[in-house]
């Protein structure tokens, strides 16, 4: 719970994702990523989604948004439950279309890396945060402008009344972020995924954005999706923190625990493998590496998808069959055949 | 770390400034605005030093790039590589220089031509500089690069597509090592790559560092990046330089207001860790309109009416340690809180 001044804050399950599985259709042979994954947020909770690119985060994330491509190019399988206002859930993948655009920018909402790209460069930012609250809340175009005035104030825009008449091309990178998370929470969501929201902003402006998302979330109490690269981030926001490689889960913990002791050797790799401000300039550190490069989707290496890169892999153990997400005490999973040798060898 | 200050310069840049002036358009008649992307900077490289450069974007670090290795003609200011004077030469005379001062681009992507072999990647420098060399003596140079950046010399019949980012960043700086330049300017190199890769890229670069006893001026935005790589590091904000030491001393004595609050902003990838963060309001102002006096005032914590009415010059506050503030009075907080 680093990190949340309030760690009793963290309540009830509102979203379940359960085996998720999408199949991509492609000339060269059918693409499988994500791969079977399973993982809760609660309310109030932050879960960070970590991952180098084509280990299947983004794709997870819009599957969970209904956002992928339509069959035949695309097939998504599995469940993912959101609980409603009445204390029940329902599986966004069984809703219709037209059900699904009353959830999404509703009960369920994203942010996307690059902002500009997101807003609509011919709308005023007013008209489009009020486009949304009109579409979700049934109100009339002054309550809706009202409700994006307020929204704006909210997320930290100094003169919003002003804003609300500019275009996206008058603000900065970092103001766009802050009218993309404007339009997320126009009607309280309770989850929000964020995909990469402050990659391409600069430290200075990233840090703002990081403080405004935890300052919202402790307002509001919504679970925060947090997929990123970058662990300097994830060590910052995030409660729990799952990895994922290849397309599966690979390991799954409290963000504590998962910094101090990785368990699966491709996390341990990834942190060693960071370049630490904390330690620069005290000595020439050589970085850490992870040799080779993230498999071919298509070619994918039988067993442990991570073995060929693996300086703890054993012929015979982990290149044979796939090993399962075990939980090795404290909630804290991992998917290694090799892991309780591993954490005997270092200790 | 083994910081070789006795080295002479091998590069040194005095006043260097970038104006870019916006011409008259349809819709903007009569005014000409100036973009100051790089306002009177200074610093010198030594021989086998890296100097790190860092700063957000706009601060105007890849003009600095560009223009010391005279692919901008400075508005102003001298660049003095060992010995010559850069600013001022026309094409032709820069030619002789060219094969000695090389730049690593950031996106592995766009800067490899896709309808070439890497081989042919590798050995166009020659055919421009050296065409007199044998088609052997091409090949043999090629195999050699490609084995000392970690690449199998059988690649050279390939073409980029075929590789991934790390690999093709591996092989643009093969391309960059191939007339056996003294000096490197590399831009981002690792910026759009996996964090694993990532750490591949730097450790090969210090490597051939050490192996050829390259001088090299790495720019990046990434703090910690530049802190594993640099013997001195050079901090810029809105065209300035405004702080310049060696790199044990900057993290854990920084001078100016703009590095602190970098510092603090920087994620550390330790949970344990947490801090009070130094938030700077609001983002970097236009270069087309710089505040007056000080250019970090208008976000600085610290600030002093003062400020606004000067340009604090860079001076030295401790040996090789310079910054441009004129409050010497503050107490700043070091990079690591471990």
């Amino acid at each position: 719970m680093a990190g949340s001044a309030q760690p009793a804050a963290i309540g009830e399950t509102v979203l379940k994702v359960a085996d998720l599985c999408v199949t991509f259709r492609t000339p060269a042979g059918p693409i499988e990523v994500p791969r079977g994954v399973s993982f809760t947020v609660r309310r109030g909770e932050t879960l960070a989604l970590v991952g180098e690119s084509g280990s299947g985060k983004s794709v997870t994330s819009l599957a969970v948004m209904r956002l992928t491509p339509k069959p035949p190019r695309c097939h998504v399988r599995g469940q993912v439950l959101l609980r409603d206002d009445a204390g029940g859930t329902r599986d966004l993948l069984s809703l219709s279309d037209e059900q699904m655009r009353r959830v999404r920018g509703n009960d369920i909402s994203m942010i996307f890396q690059e902002p500009m790209t997101s807003l609509n460069p011919v709308h005023t930012v007013g008209a489009q945060i009020a486009e949304a609250i009109h579409f979700h809340r049934n109100v009339g175009p002054r309550a809706a402008r009202e409700r994006a005035l307020a929204l704006l104030e909210l997320v930290g825009i100094s003169e919003p009344r002003k804003r609300l008449d500019s275009y996206p091309h008058h603000l900065s990178g970092g103001m766009r972020q802050r009218v993309m998370i404007a339009m997320a929470l126009a009607c309280d969501p309770k989850v929000l995924i964020a995909d990469e929201p402050t990659t391409a902003l600069d430290v200075t402006v990233q840090a703002q954005i990081l403080a405004l998302l935890k300052e919202l979330q402790q307002r509001t109490g919504m679970g925060i999706i947090f997929i990123t690269h970058n662990l300097g981030v994830v060590a910052e926001i995030a409660d729990r923190v799952m990895v994922m490689y290849a397309g599966r889960i690979v390991e799954q913990a409290d963000v504590g625990p998962l910094f101090a002791r990785p368990m699966m050797p491709y996390t341990a790799g990834l942190l060693r493998s960071v370049p630490r401000v904390d330690l620069a300039g005290a000595g020439r550190p050589v970085l850490e590496t992870i040799g080779g490069n993230v498999p071919d989707p298509l070619r994918m290496p039988p067993g442990c998808a991570f073995h060929p890169r693996c300086r703890h892999h054993r012929p015979g153990r982990c290149d044979t069959a796939v090993p399962a997400l075990e939980d090795a005490g404290g909630d804290h999973l991992l998917r290694c055949a090799r892991w309780r040798e591993i954490a005997e060898a270092a200790s | 770390m083994t910081v070789v200050q006795t080295g002479t310069p091998l590069l040194t840049a005095e006043g260097v400034s970038k104006w870019f002036f916006l011409g008259n358009t349809l819709f903007r008649r009569g005014r000409q605005d100036v973009v100051r992307a790089v306002d009177g900077v200074s610093f010198d490289i030594r021989r086998g030093e890296v100097l790190g450069l860092v700063g957000e974007s706009g601060s105007g670090k890849s003009t600095v790039g560009r223009t010391i290795l005279r692919l901008n003609e400075p508005t102003a200011g001298s660049i003095r590589f060992d010995g010559h004077e850069l600013a001022g030469l026309t094409r032709r005379q820069l030619r002789p220089l060219r094969p000695r001062m090389q730049l690593i681009f950031q996106d592995p992507f766009s800067s490899l031509n896709p309808r070439m072999t890497v081989g042919r990647i590798i050995d166009t420098p020659i055919t421009i500089h050296a065409p007199e060399t044998s088609r052997a003596a091409r090949r043999e140079r090629v195999a050699e690069l490609l084995h000392l950046v970690g690449l199998s010399p059988r690649y050279a019949e390939r073409y980029p597509h075929e590789f991934s980012g790390g690999q093709r960043q591996r092989i643009g700086i093969a391309r960059a090592l191939v007339m056996n330049p003294d000096f490197l300017v590399a831009d981002e190199p690792v910026s759009a790559l996996d964090v694993s890769i990532q750490a591949q890229v730097v450790n090969l670069l210090l490597e051939i560092r050490e192996k050829l006893g390259l001088t090299m001026l790495f720019i990046s935005h990434d703090l910690a990046v530049v802190g594993c790589v640099s013997d001195r590091i050079a901090v810029m904000y809105l065209g300035r330089i405004v702080e310049l030491a060696p790199t044990r001393s900057l993290f854990l004595d920084p001078r100016h207001p703009y590095t602190e609050a970098l510092f603090s902003a920087e994620p550390i990838p330790n949970p344990a860790i947490r801090r009070d963060r130094i938030l700077l309001k609001g983002e970097i102002p236009s270069p087309v309109n710089p505040p007056s006096g000080c250019v970090f005032r208008t976000r600085c914590p610290y600030a002093l009416p003062d400020c606004a009415k000067v340009v604090p010059p860079l001076t030295e506050v401790a040996p090789g340690h310079a910054k441009a503030c004129i409050r010497d009075d503050l107490d700043l907080r070091p990079s690591q809180h471990a």
